[in-house]
């Protein structure tokens, strides 16, 4: 969308920019808060060891980190005992086989039944709070409502077809829901738990740089000093300085991926010019190995001048921070405070954990702020939602290219364009999962996840959660595969990471 | 089980107190089970017998992810009718989901193969994506398996198969041209077993709810169309079932975004909407628990629970008596009052030539 809005020089309605902003921003507080607790928790709490808990105990505990009204004794034991019948009845479902009672879980029962009660209330939660996006976009996944030049949703507080008070009203409603689980309970249980894992704060580095496109624009998206959060990057850990993004300097590599470019894999492209030509060399299947000498991937390896760059909320948190945005300064230092550790710490496994729940109080704090933007707007009588001029596409040049970029929850996404003759001539999706999931460039720089778990510890090679935890605190968008093989090239155990 | 009416409410009773012990509200229950008479389109006598088979069983359900985005995966976590929690802690045993189960690699594989094994004949497999058939499947590979031969185990040793979401029931728009990976549906991928298409993009988790409840119910499929989809939910067109229906018939229709009847809600079929070759239960369920559907948003339908709407139902926004392949309406220039009862007419020709068609099911094809 932005990258054809781009290539035609299109600007979208200011209403349009608003709604755009509310669908992304409550889905970075709904993601996030959905990764947190049902994609990565139970990689640090055992819910089986939930059983011996004290109820009354966990109940103090909740009570000594939070207001959250749900923290009674009688609450965490009807929790208890629901798990109670559950594991009697005798189907543990999505909890069978999983490593309960490995040592690397370090909570005492009581805080894992605190946050396996958090796992359920946010099940229900994130179904509730996603309807900001359902009203704007008119379904949750997917929203059918972008269209190139602006939004399709009407706006008209004299229309009960169109965004009106009422839809205002509904719209705050659950952006308070949003905020206060938020504030009063995802917070405070990474603060919570954390203690019990700083040794995380040493683990799962990465590559140490890190990219943002910026997100959340204040007027135009074209207007890249004006992002709620902003555009930047970081190089070498390096927090003094911000580096400007230039997406000429964004390539992709094949070398280590099945796809072959027509002037030899070894070079570089431009998404502009770039090439999905696929040809498959692995081994047919069934098999158990890829030779990661030779291809391995389905994924392309992106760079930006030649260098491997993390994305995602540490990449956006660490650029907001280091470019002086208050809030997100004053919210990472505080964590930092609470946690007794310094900046440098953010550079980890656990750092990236952190800097998803920072991102997600910041972000929630910023949808009330949208939504009155919105409802201004409809006051003075702006209801316009979309740009319509360049909408036939017979009033396009004959020629065009643009590109656009946007900060999806899991990171960067930027998407090139080439039109000719009104049609689509090249289109090149760089995804955060390419980012951060690249295999080896023609260099042989690995790519972050890769890099990141480089001196992992792992106590038990059958079991290796030491490995989940590090690739889950990037939030993968798919399964992907990592193999323990020990010092003689035998396979110990293989962990498809879902 | 099979009982009369005049034991059910005894039955009905006991389920409740088993529910209590599972830590369920009879109010909560109450609303579940009266939502999915509803849904199913059942009198009031029946919704004890839903309460029933819900209270009583817990059965196995495993949940594959081949060539998709997780967006049906993400649309389960939606579900209110039962509660996602509900449905991993009471209702059924998901036995393995890639993107929810705790374990991970080997132990996960366990878990699907220990219900493969130990269930046989016995579980439901759910499937989302679309197979890639091209090149040994290749394209899409889980632990070095290839998605069709794991679905050939999986959905071969299942009760039944609920294919859903466009792309497990279609192919989606992996299978779009030129399909670069041989991307098919569940059904053509494995032959022959049962299948129950809930396709949409993505599907509704209530008709994925609903289904369920009314195997457990009925001890048998709903009743599907030529395409096996439910007719409790794909058995209307969306055009007949409109809110902006009223419109189309008076001739009053968008022309612009955020013009004043789009802001008034006129109908959308200038602006490209696919309703009228569409069937789907979007106008009377809506998604999100109710909050919206396309065409409430604005947007015309796509027809993502068309066969092959990418192909065949593009360009979107251009309205459809010029959509290739459906010349059914040449005089939509002209449209207006005095003519929306025959461009109606038209459209509901095409409607009955798929209506009738379920026969060719028998036969094999499709």
């Amino acid at each position: 969308m932005r990258a054809v809005e781009n290539a035609l020089g299109i600007t979208i309605p200011d209403n349009a920019r608003i709604i755009r902003n509310l669908i992304s921003g409550i889905q970075y507080v709904q993601d996030h808060v959905v990764h947190f607790y049902h994609l990565h928790a139970l990689d640090w709490v055992d819910i089986v060891s939930t059983l011996k808990a004290d109820p009354s105990k966990t109940s103090s505990l909740a009570q000594s980190i939070s207001d959250w009204q749900k923290s009674s004794t009688s609450y965490f034991k009807g929790v208890q005992d629901k798990l109670k019948a559950f594991v009697d009845r005798g189907q543990l479902g999505p909890f069978s086989n999983a490593y309960w009672g490995h040592p690397a879980y370090k909570l005492p029962p009581e805080a894992n039944l605190m946050a396996v009660a958090h796992y359920l209330e946010a099940l229900d939660w994130q179904r509730d709070v996603i309807k900001i996006q359902a009203l704007l976009g008119a379904k949750n996944p997917h929203a059918q409502t972008y269209i190139v030049g602006g939004m399709s949703i009407p706006v008209d507080p004299d229309s009960q077809n169109a965004l009106n008070a009422g839809s205002i009203a509904f719209m705050n409603g659950l952006a308070q829901k949003a905020k206060d689980f938020v504030e009063k309970v995802y917070i405070p249980d990474i603060l919570a738990i954390a203690p019990f894992y700083l040794d995380w704060a040493g683990y799962g580095a990465g590559v140490g740089n890190f990219l943002s496109y910026g997100q959340f624009p204040h007027d135009t998206v074209s207007n890249t000093d004006n992002l709620y959060l902003p555009r930047g990057i970081i190089l070498n850990k390096n927090l003094s300085k911000v580096h400007p993004v230039d997406h000429q300097k964004i390539t992709e590599h094949v070398t280590h991926s099945w796809y072959e470019y027509s002037d030899g894999n070894d070079k570089a492209k431009h998404p502009w010019d770039g090439e999905t030509n696929y040809k498959y060399t692995g081994p047919k299947p069934p098999y158990e190995f890829l030779d990661t000498d030779e291809k391995y991937s389905w994924i392309k390896a992106p760079r930006y001048d030649n260098k491997s760059m993390e994305v995602g909320p540490l990449a956006r948190m660490l650029v907001a921070y280091a470019s002086g945005h208050k809030r997100v300064q004053e919210v990472v230092n505080s964590v930092l405070k609470k946690l007794g550790v310094g900046p440098a710490a953010l550079f980890s496994t656990l750092g990236r954990i952190a800097a998803r729940g920072i991102e997600t109080l910041v972000i929630a704090e910023q949808i009330p702020v949208w939504i009155d933007q919105l409802a201004r707007n409809m006051d003075k009588g702006d209801l316009k939602i979309h740009y319509g001029e360049k909408w036939d596409p017979s009033e396009w040049p004959s020629e065009a290219q643009g590109y656009g970029f946007y900060e999806a929850p899991r990171g960067s996404l930027g998407h090139w364009v080439k039109i000719k003759n009104q049609k689509i001539q090249n289109y090149q999706c760089v995804v955060p999962g390419t980012w951060n999931g690249s295999p080896r460039d023609a260099q042989g720089q690995r790519g972050p996840y890769e890099e990141a778990l480089i001196g992992t510890p792992v106590a038990n090679p059958e079991q290796p959660i030491e490995i989940l935890r590090t690739v889950h605190s990037f939030d993968p968008c798919m399964a992907c595969a990592v193999h323990v093989i020990d010092i003689h090239g035998t396979e110990v155990t293989r962990i498809k990471v879902v | 089980m099979k009982f009369t009416s005049d034991d059910s409410l005894d039955k009905f009773a006991e389920s409740l107190e088993s529910l209590k012990k599972k830590g369920i509200s009879r109010r909560d229950f109450m609303k579940f089970c009266t939502a999915m008479a509803a849904i199913l389109s059942l009198p009031a006598s029946f919704i004890p017998r839903i309460a029933e088979a819900v209270a009583t069983k817990k059965p196995y359900l495993v949940w594959l992810e081949f060539q998709d985005c997780a967006g049906d995966t993400e649309s389960a976590l939606r579900a209110s009718k039962p509660t996602f929690a509900q449905i991993v802690l009471d209702v059924f045993s998901l036995e393995y989901h890639e993107t929810i189960m705790a374990p991970s690699g080997k132990s996960a594989e366990k878990s699907l193969q220990d219900v493969v094994k130990n269930q046989k004949g016995n579980y439901f497999a759910i499937i989302e994506g679309a197979i890639p058939m091209k090149d040994n499947g290749v394209y899409c590979c889980v632990g070095g398996r290839s998605a069709l031969d794991i679905a050939r185990e999986v959905c071969g040793n299942a009760l039944a198969t609920i294919a859903v979401g466009s792309c497990a029931t279609w192919g989606g728009i992996a299978s779009a041209k030129p399909n670069p990976t041989g991307a098919v549906s569940v059904e053509k991928a494995v032959p022959g077993i049962t299948v129950v298409n809930l396709p949409g993009c993505p599907m509704n988790v209530e008709n994925l709810t609903a289904t369920i409840v009314h195997y457990l119910t009925f001890g048998s499929l709903p009743n599907m169309d030529s395409h096996n989809r439910p007719l409790f939910a794909h058995g209307k067109r969306i055009h007949d079932n409109c809110e902006r229906r009223s419109h189309f018939d008076a001739g009053q229709f968008v022309r612009q975004w955020g013009d004043e009847g789009h802001r008034k809600g006129w109908c959308l079929y200038e602006m490209g909407c696919k309703g009228p070759e569409a069937f789907f239960n979007c106008p009377s369920v809506k998604y999100n628990e109710g909050t919206s559907w396309p065409v409430q948003g604005g947007h015309g339908c796509i027809a993502c629970a068309a066969d092959h709407n990418w192909d065949l139902m593009t360009p979107f926004y251009r309205r459809l008596p010029v959509v290739p392949g459906f010349g059914v309406e040449s005089t939509a220039d002209k449209i207006g009052a005095g003519l929306a009862a025959a461009t109606a007419a038209g459209i509901l020709i095409h409607g009955v030539g798929r209506l009738i068609s379920p026969k060719k099911k028998e036969e094999g094809g499709e």
